[in-house]
Order: structure tokens, then sequence, then C-alpha cells
């Protein structure tokens, strides 16, 4: 898996500025493999969510652009296309924090998912039949105010939503925030399972490096705007470094930051 | 007992038209909404588009001695191009600005449209007449006016119809969809400028719609641009985001200031029609600021 030959996406030492002056990715490079869960890893204010963001091309309504570098899918280069043609190509992103129409009941916010989806009433009934297999819970709660329904079964419908668009490639950002650990860990079985029967691949952003070093075969770890370690899950879960800053396991336990130089380039916002 | 049957069924008279009266308001807070609702923008130009629609209606009439519903579709026809002409070039071009700014914008596109709707058809006062019944009906005692009769029932008839297109269609949900959050909107493939355009075509039907009740009233002229105002303090009572807020809140505003005007109005010298409206949804905001339906902000994590 180290060195894909013909990778879904393909992130291309892409540079990223906000407001035209603050530069939040230099040279961010990645890929994912067609069939495969990669994950980026890194603390807050990393450049995680950008990075999604200027995959699926959400940046540009936070007035963010790509200024250096290229992302291909597929083969074509896909930096300047629009989110709604690239839902359609199959790149759709699950945004940090749920963002579930709150007002819109469960199955609408599902429905809504399948904007972009030729083929009339019978596809889409089908695609939701699928997402109630894979997501029970929303059955149950399918009339329901998606605001007051629980944060697990928020991320679950924003989870299901994507999939009414029948992606091929799946951004997930930070789908562990705010819920306790036995969701998290069920909603990465769910993102595995998927994964595996439905061969839709993953990018998933992640603070939380145990769970999603568990469930990925391939990391990347950013700092500060940029890539300080790619490898296998397995890899990166055993490496030291990885270890004392990621997951809280501390290595010996004397390791200090001195130490490991490249991990102290800290919230240096402003490069 | 002969006199206060009597003074009742004037009260009943009064407020009636008053209801109907307001039914008219809410008709222009209605577009107000929609589009507040679908982009966060404040549409000064909501008047301007409503004198715009009925200069337009009045001007297909008289230029081509076509029925008034071809001029009618042919209006329909002009408000969806403004439409696009908006977002092609105006908001389009203001993505992500402050809220502000796109307001600003809508003021320019306000004096845009009063200034060449008169210029395109000229600026005397026209009758609009496309044969809706004048004169009053008397229901045991209790006279309506026809035109405010047929004007309410419009209305009605235009918020259900609003009604199902927003919950029962695909399109009406990702207007829901892109009000409620517009980044998720974008997330799942829908095109915001389409839902713009959409929902800029929808407030100019709706202005269309109350620009024909009120030029059947009170004729085509300058003036509906500023009836803009009046939906001000209905949408101060009902909230700027919530369509039966609209409705009921001009119900309120129209009811209350026929009253007012009748019964208040001999002790303070009469004339308090124009700014009772005001007063009293400012006493409101006291109480409610997000308005009598102003959406609730769920607030969870
Ligand atoms: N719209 C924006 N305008 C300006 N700067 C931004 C904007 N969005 C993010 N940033 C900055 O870019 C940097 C990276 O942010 P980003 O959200 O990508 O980090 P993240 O890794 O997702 O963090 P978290 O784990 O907190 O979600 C941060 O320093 C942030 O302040
Ligand atoms: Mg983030």
């Amino acid at each position: 898996m180290s060195a894909p030959s013909n990778p879904l996406l393909k992130v291309n030492n892409i540079e990223v500025i906000y407001d035209h002056v603050i530069l939040v990715l230099k040279g961010v490079s990645l890929e994912v493999e067609k069939g495969s869960i990669v994950s980026i890893l890194g603390a807050n204010g990393a450049g995680k969510t950008t990075t999604l963001k200027a995959i699926s091309n959400l940046l540009r309504s936070e007035r963010g652009e790509v200024t250096k570098g290229s992302i291909e899918y597929n083969g074509a280069d896909i930096t300047a296309k629009s989110p709604a043609d690239l839902v359609m190509d199959g790149v759709v992103q699950v945004m940090e924090g749920r963002h579930c129409f709150e007002h819109l009941t469960v199955e609408e916010n599902l429905l809504t998912g399948a904007y972009t989806r030729k083929g009339g009433r019978s596809v889409v009934n089908a695609e939701l039949e699928k997402v109630y297999h894979y997501f029970p819970r929303l059955k149950e709660r399918r009339n329901s105010q998606a605001g007051y329904v629980s944060g697990g079964e928020q991320q679950m419908v924003a989870v299901g939503r994507a999939l009414m668009a029948k992606p091929s490639l799946i951004l997930l950002d930070e789908p562990s925030m705010g819920l306790a650990p036995q969701l998290v860990e069920e909603i990465f079985e769910i993102v595995r399972r998927l994964n595996v029967e439905t061969g839709v691949s993953f990018l998933v952003a992640e603070q939380n490096a145990t769970i999603a070093l568990k469930y990925a075969h391939y990391g990347y770890i950013l700092e500060n705007g940029r890539v300080v370690m790619d490898g296998d899950a397995t890899d990166l879960a055993n490496n030291e470094d990885v270890k004392e800053f990621y997951l809280g396991l501390g290595g010996d336990g004397r390791k200090s930051f001195r130490d490991v130089k490249h991990y102290r380039r800290r919230k240096r916002w402003l490069a | 007992m002969e006199d206060f049957v009597i003074e009742f069924m004037f009260f009943l008279e009064v407020l009636f038209s008053g209801l109907l009266t307001g039914t008219l308001y809410s008709l222009v807070a209605l577009g107000f909404v929609l589009i507040f609702k679908a982009s966060g923008v404040f549409n000064f130009a909501q008047g301007a588009m409503m004198l715009f629609a009925a200069l337009s209606l009045v001007g297909f009439q008289e230029m081509l001695g076509v029925h008034w519903t071809v001029a009618f579709l042919l209006t329909v026809v002009v408000m969806i191009l403004l439409a696009w002409c908006v977002e092609k070039f105006v908001l389009g071009k203001l993505v992500n600005q402050e809220p502000i700014i796109l307001f600003m914008a809508t003021i320019g596109i306000t004096f845009f449209l009063d200034g060449f709707g008169q210029t395109l058809w000229g600026s005397d006062i026209k009758p609009l007449d496309i044969g809706l019944p004048t004169g009053s009906l008397d229901f045991g005692g209790i006279f309506v006016d026809q035109l405010e009769l047929v004007a309410g029932a419009t209305a009605g008839g235009l918020v259900l119809g609003l009604a199902i297109f927003f919950n029962k269609t695909k399109i009406g949900r990702a207007l829901r969809a892109v009000a409620d959050d517009h980044q998720a909107a974008m997330s799942v493939g829908i095109s915001l400028r389409n839902i713009w355009i959409i929902v800029w075509s929808v407030a100019g039907l709706v202005g269309l719609v109350a620009g024909i009740m009120w030029g059947s009233k009170l004729g085509v002229q300058f003036s509906l641009s500023l009836l803009a105002l009046k939906a001000l303090p209905v949408l101060m009572l009902g909230g700027f985001t919530s369509i039966p807020g609209a409705i009921i809140g001009g119900l309120i505003i129209g009811a209350g200031e026929k009253l007012a005007e009748i019964y208040l109005g001999p002790f303070v010298g009469g004339a308090i029609e124009n700014w009772f409206a005001y007063m009293l949804a400012m006493v409101f905001l006291l109480f409610r600021p997000q308005g009598l339906f102003g959406e609730k902000i769920i607030e969870r994590v």
C-alpha cells in the first residue's frame, strides 16, 4: 500500500491561502488508493479540515484558495471543479461538526443527500433503504427533526446523507468530535463495513489518532500545514514519536519535545 | 341593545377590512422572508420588484393589447430573467461579503429597478385592470370589499402553493436545506447560485401577485415601491425567517392599524394609521426580539 500506482485521489504539493494572506497549507501531498481508508492526523489547527476542503472545493466559500499544486481524482485534474460537480463525480465531504439540516427531519436530510442523483424516486428509495440498512437507528428516528436527535445520530445522518450521493470517496472530517468513546467505535465500525462491503474509499481527518489508526490502512501526520510523516497505519501506530505525541502513550516516558526536532514547530500560523 | 348590535357589526366590518388589507402586507413581507431565509440577504428591493412587476404587466397589456393572462406569463418570464441578472451581475460577484454589503447592493437594485421600470414603461399612474370585482358585498349587514376578499383568497392560495412547494418537492427541500446550513447544502452538491436564482424568481412571482392586488387597489404608481416599508413592522412582528410569521404578522398589523385608526384615532387627533404599525412592532420587539414565529435556534451538542 505504500506506493500506490494508480490512486483514486492524488494531492500534489498544494498550498492554501485564506483571505489572500494567511498561508495555511505549505505543500501537502497525499494519495488515497481505491478501496482504502486513509487518515490524516494532527493537532488543532494543523490543517486537516483545510486539506479536505481543498479537495471538495468547499474552501472557496470560506475565502480560501489553492494557490499552488494540484488535485487529481481518477486521473483528472479537479482543482477548480465546483463542489456540486465533485459530488456528481463521487467526492462528498462530511463536514466537521456534522452540519445536519436541523429543521429538516432525519429522512429529509438523507433525501437532500440525493440532490444530484438522477433516475427518480425509485433510485432514491433504494438508496435510502441501503442507508437504513447500515444505520437502523436512523430508520427509527426518520421523522424526528435532525436538530433534536443525539450527537451520535447526527453523525450517522451526516454520513448517511453523504452515502445518498453514491460516492466513491467520502471525505470524513473529525467523526469522533464530541462523541462518547463507545459511539466513536460504533461509527468507525460502520465506516469499515461500508468500505469493505460497498468499496467506498474514505479520507478521514482525526485528532483521535488511536481510533483512526485502528481503522485506517494508511496515515499521514500533518503539522503546521505540512505532512511530517506518513506510513502504513500499523507502522505509524508502533512508531515511538507517534506514540508519544499522538497516542498519548509516552514511549519510555522521558522523551522531551527537544529530542524530536520536527515536532517543535507547533502553532506557528503565519509562516 | 340595537345600538350595541350596530356597533358590533361596525367593529366586525373594520376588523375584516383590516385583516384583508393585512393579507396584502403579508404578501410583501413574504417576498422578504423567502430571500432572507435562503440567502441571509435583507432584500430592500422587494418593493421595487413589486412595482416593476406591476409596471411590466400593465405595460405588456398596453403595448401588445393582449389578455392579462398573457401579460402575466410574460411578466413571470421577466421576473425570472431579473432574478438571473441579479444573481449573475450582483450577488454572484459578492459571495462571502458581509450581509451589510449585500444589503447595500439590494438598495442599488432598488434604485435601478425604480428608474429602469419608469424609463421603460413611463411614470404616470396607470390603472391596473384585470377584471377583479370591485364594490362591496353585504354579509348580513357587514360590508366587505370584494377586491379585498379576492386579495385575501389569492394570498391564501399562494401561501398554500408555497407550502406544498417547500415541503413536497426536491427543490423546495433544497431551499430549506440552504436556509438551514448553506455550507452543508453545498457539501451535498446543491449549487447556491441556482438556488438564489430560484428563490429570487419565487420572490419576484410573489411580488407580481402583490403588485397586481395593490395595483388594482391604488393604481400602478411609484408609491407601490414604498409599500415595502409597510412590510418592516410585519417582519418585526412575525420574524424574518418565518412564512407563517409573515402571514400572521400582516394580519395583525392590518387589523391593528385599522382598529386603532377608528377607535384610538379620535383621542389622539387622528391619522395614526401611518405610524401605529411601527409602534406596535416596536413594543412587541421589546418582549420577543426574535418575532412571533422567529425560528427557534436549536442549541445542543
Ligand atoms: N476561514 C479561515 N480563514 C482564516 N484562517 C483559517 C480559516 N479556516 C482555518 N484557518 C486557519 O487555518 C489553520 C488550519 O485550520 P484547520 O481548520 O484546517 O485545522 P484542523 O487541523 O482541521 O484543526 P481542528 O482539529 O481544530 O479541526 C488554523 O490555524 C486556522 O486558524
Ligand atoms: Mg478540523
